[in-house]
């Protein structure tokens, strides 16, 4: 069975956002996998483990990237690929034909991902990817099994679940609470330090440039508006319990 | 120039959402004086359509097929496709909900066209459409338009007004009975854990327990106070992750976004990552133990107080008012 696992590096999400020049600054920031990306790679690995295969990670991304991919085969992955070819860098609609390109050079079983990326949060990579992959997708899953050849999961909708199947191959999206992602054993960390990462540019991928150009652009960014503190209630708890339904209803007006 | 726009309109256990009717206002403001035509899948009580053209749709489609009764990838793919090869819209918009993300990337691949999701707002200058979406689960806001090919955006619930129904408005409806073929994913079984619960993602008023709720017990007092309110109940990653409650009541960059106009966090410290999915409520309360707390930081209205005293005499002073 031949795996593949999309992952993409993010901001460690107990970073706070700055503006330089009306980009986000990113010096001394903290990176990590998106986490949704982790269920998927422990997903990916758990799998391989059960079943047999081998699996494949790629991200699309600049050379820091490359410490996303070091985890992933320490923690199990067998093949690291990075595509960090900035001309090949864009929106959803780019990184989607880019990883397509990347996903048929070889003919994956499986392809796993997060739903979504907790940094631009669009959610949309990986049902892209298996459209132009003419492959069928599921969402949101909270759990994964084979059974006689079939792909068995079930699928968050809005705290419902729906347990699905469907034939390989398949692109299916991590939701939380799919699994507990592992750590790394320091063999492992060892191990992946002398793995080569494979680099890929659109030469390689055969890729036009022109075709795959962003069909979407950023116009501007602004931080919110701090939310100013406001008060903190006194008195004994009862006073202040019935203080609190009064600004409610009366100065807020959120509950009538 | 006046624009075409196609929504996909959406029911939940049979009764239209009201994201639908929200997406049906950013549609009426980017149609700039064209038709706003909106299509619903499967077979409903009815009514929907009458509702549709209260809240500004021109036309509505109504799309049957025993296959469409259901939410299925392929089966809403393809008959969203032959709707929009009979409307042939200059724009799209679908609620950023479980079908929206799961439908709208796939056919906007399909259509090789971009597009935003998750849009909090929007911008429209004649012909120039602008939208505002949140990233880092809001610690920024980007504004983003589509450079080429159609308008297609997914409108995240709960943010943008819903028009004052127009009585007088009649919509044109056609029924169209969809082809579709070949269902690669087949549902087996739905369980469904969210009867008579409010989704968190639509809730009005939202009561969200963190670490200092201690046990899947202690959240008995945060769904008395919801029950009250009518409010759905949140929680905090330590809260999951120590195992008090399901994940699907994660409320932070990982896990849901929120924006009720009233969230009131009982035991939530306030980390970054929380105050990311919260911080755009209306309104926050807080309840917490600790006054340094950074959830205070936030906070429209705060008590210093231990939750397991405050929240059930909140619940009981609510009770009073809300006769």
């Amino acid at each position: 069975m031949k795996i593949l696992v999309l992952l993409k590096q993010t901001f460690d999400t107990e970073e706070q956002i700055e503006l330089f020049d009306g980009e986000v600054n990113e010096n001394g920031v903290k990176y990590i996998i998106n986490p949704y990306d982790e269920y998927a790679l422990e997903e990916a690995v758990a799998v391989k483990e059960k079943y047999g295969g081998e699996v494949t990670a790629v991200t699309v991304g600049p050379d820091r990237a490359e410490s996303a991919l070091r985890h992933a085969l320490a923690v199990g992955v067998d093949r690291a690929i990075i595509v960090n070819d900035e001309s090949l860098f864009g929106d959803e609609y780019t990184i989607s034909k880019v990883l397509a390109a990347v996903a048929k050079q070889d003919s994956y079983d499986l392809i796993f991902c997060g739903h979504m990326a907790v940094d631009d949060g669009a959610a949309q990579v990986g049902p892209r990817l298996a459209e132009e992959l003419g492959i069928p997708h599921i969402t949101t899953i909270t759990n994964f099994e084979i059974e006689d050849g079939k792909v068995k999961v079930e699928k968050d909708v809005e705290g419902d679940v729906e347990v699905i199947e469907a034939d390989m191959p398949v692109l299916v999206t991590a939701q939380q609470g799919l699994n507990e992602p592992r750590y790394p054993s320091l063999p492992g960390i060892m191990k992946a330090k002398k793995k080569t990462i494979e680099r890929l540019e659109a030469e390689d991928l055969d890729i036009d440039i022109e075709e795959i150009a962003p069909k979407t652009e950023i116009v501007g960014q602004y931080l919110p508006e701090r939310k100013k503190a406001g008060k903190v209630l006194k008195g004994d708890i009862g006073e202040q319990v019935f203080e609190l339904v009064e600004l409610l209803r009366n100065e807020a007006k959120v509950i009538i | 120039m006046s624009k075409n726009v196609l929504v996909v309109a959406e029911r939940r256990d049979g009764v239209l959402r009201n994201v639908s009717l929200e997406v049906l206002s950013a549609a009426r403001k980017i149609a700039n004086g064209g038709t706003v035509t909106a299509v619903v899948f499967g077979k409903g009580p009815g009514g929907e359509a009458q509702q549709l053209a209260r809240h500004g749709a021109d036309r509505v489609y109504v799309v049957t097929n025993e296959e469409l009764n259901a939410y299925s990838t392929d089966a809403y793919s393809q008959a969203f496709m032959e709707v929009f090869s009979i409307v042939e819209p200059d724009a799209v918009l679908i609620g950023h909900t479980a079908t929206g993300r799961d439908l709208a990337p796939r056919v906007a691949a399909r259509l090789n066209a971009g597009l935003i999701s998750d849009c909090t707002g929007l911008e429209v200058n004649g012909d120039d459409v602008v939208f505002i979406r949140p990233v880092y689960a809001g610690k920024l806001f980007q504004k983003k338009r589509v450079k080429e090919g159609i308008i297609f955006a997914t409108i995240r619930p709960n943010n943008l007004p819903v028009s004052e129904p127009d009585t007088g408005r009649n919509a044109e409806v056609t029924e169209v009975r969809a082809q579709i073929a070949d269902i690669r994913t087949v549902i087996k079984e739905v369980v469904k854990k969210t009867a008579g619960k409010v989704d968190l993602t639509e809730a009005k008023i939202i009561v969200s327990g963190g670490r200092g709720v201690k046990s899947a017990e202690g959240f008995k007092p945060l769904y008395e106070l919801a029950e009250v309110l009518g409010a759905a109940v949140g929680a905090s990653r330590a809260a999951c992750d120590a195992g008090y409650c399901d994940y699907s009541m994660q409320v932070g960059q990982t896990g849901k976004v929120v924006t009720p106009d009233l969230y009131i966090a009982c035991g939530i410290s306030g980390a970054v990552q929380h105050l990311a999915g919260m911080s755009n409520s209306k309104i926050i309360v807080a309840i917490n133990k600790d006054p340094d707390a950074p959830i205070f930081k936030v906070a429209d209205y705060g008590i210093v107080g231990d939750l397991f005293e405050v929240v059930p005499l909140l619940t009981e002073e609510f009770k009073k008012v809300l006769v």
